[in-house]
């Protein structure tokens, strides 16, 4: 059978449709090794190129977006760091000013307490030495006055000064002494 | 048969297959073998000029490229062998594919209007490629032994099946893939060709040569289902060269699969 329809090229012969021509077996072959090689060397190496460089520029963009993601976090860590730190400060500032206040009044206060007592002591001896004036010249007046009544009332006039005035000293220091003395049985009682 | 026939109506048959060489004497220089020749130029040339400025934002004849590119490596080649070792392969399957799908569709494009694989020998010679290369890296793979082991012991059948299993699977895994493969194609352009001679070539004689009123009416009609004929070869063109490559792409997977 195969030898009948094998050369079937011949006239007239019946074709079968089954049986293939040689030089399309060669130029298929020679076709699909071509188009094989052609892809293998230029449209694969090309495009796989292109895939893995866009690849890479999505991952290039996604890490970029990453980093400032990173960035921005960092930033708003310091800010907020600088922020805590500020209301520290200013609380400490607040301590401090409250302290230096307080210490401000204290000072003051003891500065007018100072003052105060300066002013006191003051008018005390300013009193005392008044007072004493007071006494010493109440003293010669009172003597003159009591020698001079004294004289009126015994009608002598009582010449001798000097013994006058020791005559007054010593009444006014008795005077004194029982006044002290009644004094302090006063504080006693 | 009808009266008035003035010559009688010769059916396409095999016969209308086998044309004359186009420069006379020179017997290899058919029209399928010019036909390929220039599908095979369009697609160089396309795929050159899609990807010789491959850039990462696509001009539009990058993004055509791409497309077709893409359908065949995501689509076949990594979904049918895995996105291990599907790269290799891409290449072989992609000059297959645009290979097979130009020359099917050329068969509907006017002037040429010829199916290349309705001529046996280009579906015997890419069923016997992609055979020696499924087979080869399978054996590259497994071992000889292993590979054979790998076709025909398929993993879970019980012992006493084997004598069973072994033949039948090394029929269908080693000796009819490659005549299923290319007899699928041809067949399916041949009689495709051969419907749509039938339509057309029928039509034409009932209208022009039939002299009869009624025939040119169904001439008529049979040429314009000749029209709907064309509309579904295109489809199974385009369906045919797809089913050829996932198959080539599934053996492939198969054989280097690490279990079955």
């Amino acid at each position: 059978m195969l030898t009948k329809v094998l050369p079937l090229a011949a006239e007239g012969e019946e074709v079968n449709p089954l049986l293939p021509h040689t030089a399309e077996i060669i130029f298929g072959f020679v076709f699909l090794v071509l188009l094989a090689i052609a892809f293998a060397k230029v449209v694969v190496p090309k495009f796989e190129k292109a895939y893995a460089d866009r690849t890479a520029a999505i991952e290039g963009g996604m890490n970029e977006a990453k980093q400032a993601q990173a960035e921005a976090k960092a930033a708003l860590e310091k800010y907020n760091a600088q922020l805590a730190e500020a209301r520290q400060e200013a609380a400490k500032i607040r301590e401090d000013a409250r302290e230096q206040g307080a210490q401000i009044i204290a000072e003051m206060r003891e500065q007018a307490n100072a003052e105060a007592e300066r002013i006191v002591t003051h008018a005390r001896t300013q009193i005392d030495a008044e007072r004493a004036q007071a006494v010493a010249s109440l003293r010669s007046e009172v003597g003159h006055m009591a020698t001079t009544l004294a004289g009126r009332i015994v009608g002598e006039s009582l010449e001798d000064e000097a013994r006058q005035r020791r005559t007054v000293e010593r009444f006014l220091s008795e005077l004194e002494a029982s006044e002290s003395a009644r004094q302090a049985v006063g504080t006693d009682g | 048969m009808i009266a008035g026939v003035s010559t009688e109506f010769t059916p396409p048959g095999p016969e209308s297959f086998d044309l004359p060489p186009i420069i006379n004497g020179v017997d290899w220089f058919t029209k399928p073998v010019l036909v390929a020749a220039l599908t095979v130029v369009v697609i160089v040339w396309f795929f050159w000029s899609a990807s010789r400025k491959a850039e990462v934002v696509p001009s539009k004849l990058q993004f055509a490229g791409e497309l077709g590119y893409n359908f065949v490596r995501n689509s076949i080649a990594r979904d049918a062998i895995g996105s291990q070792e599907y790269m290799k392969y891409v290449p072989y399957l992609c000059g297959l594919f645009f290979f097979i799908l130009l020359n099917n569709v050329a068969a509907t494009v006017p002037l040429v209007q010829f199916p290349t694989f309705s001529h046996v020998g280009w579906a015997y010679v890419a069923a016997v490629m992609s055979w020696v290369i499924y087979n080869a890296v399978g054996i590259r793979k497994h071992g000889v032994w292993g590979y054979f082991k790998h076709q025909t012991m398929p993993a879970g059948v019980p012992g006493w099946l084997m004598p069973l299993m072994i033949p039948i699977e090394f029929i269908s895994n080693i000796l009819v893939r490659p005549i299923s493969l290319s007899l699928r194609l041809f067949a399916n352009m041949f009689a495709g060709h051969i419907l749509l001679l039938v339509f057309v070539l029928g039509g034409e004689y009932m209208v022009f040569e039939a002299g009869s009123i009624g025939l040119a009416g169904v001439g008529i009609l049979t040429f314009l289902m000749g029209f709907a004929i064309a509309g579904l070869e295109l489809f199974v063109q385009a369906i045919q060269a797809y089913i050829f490559v996932v198959l080539t792409a599934q053996y492939i997977g198969s054989a280097i699969a690490e279990d079955h």
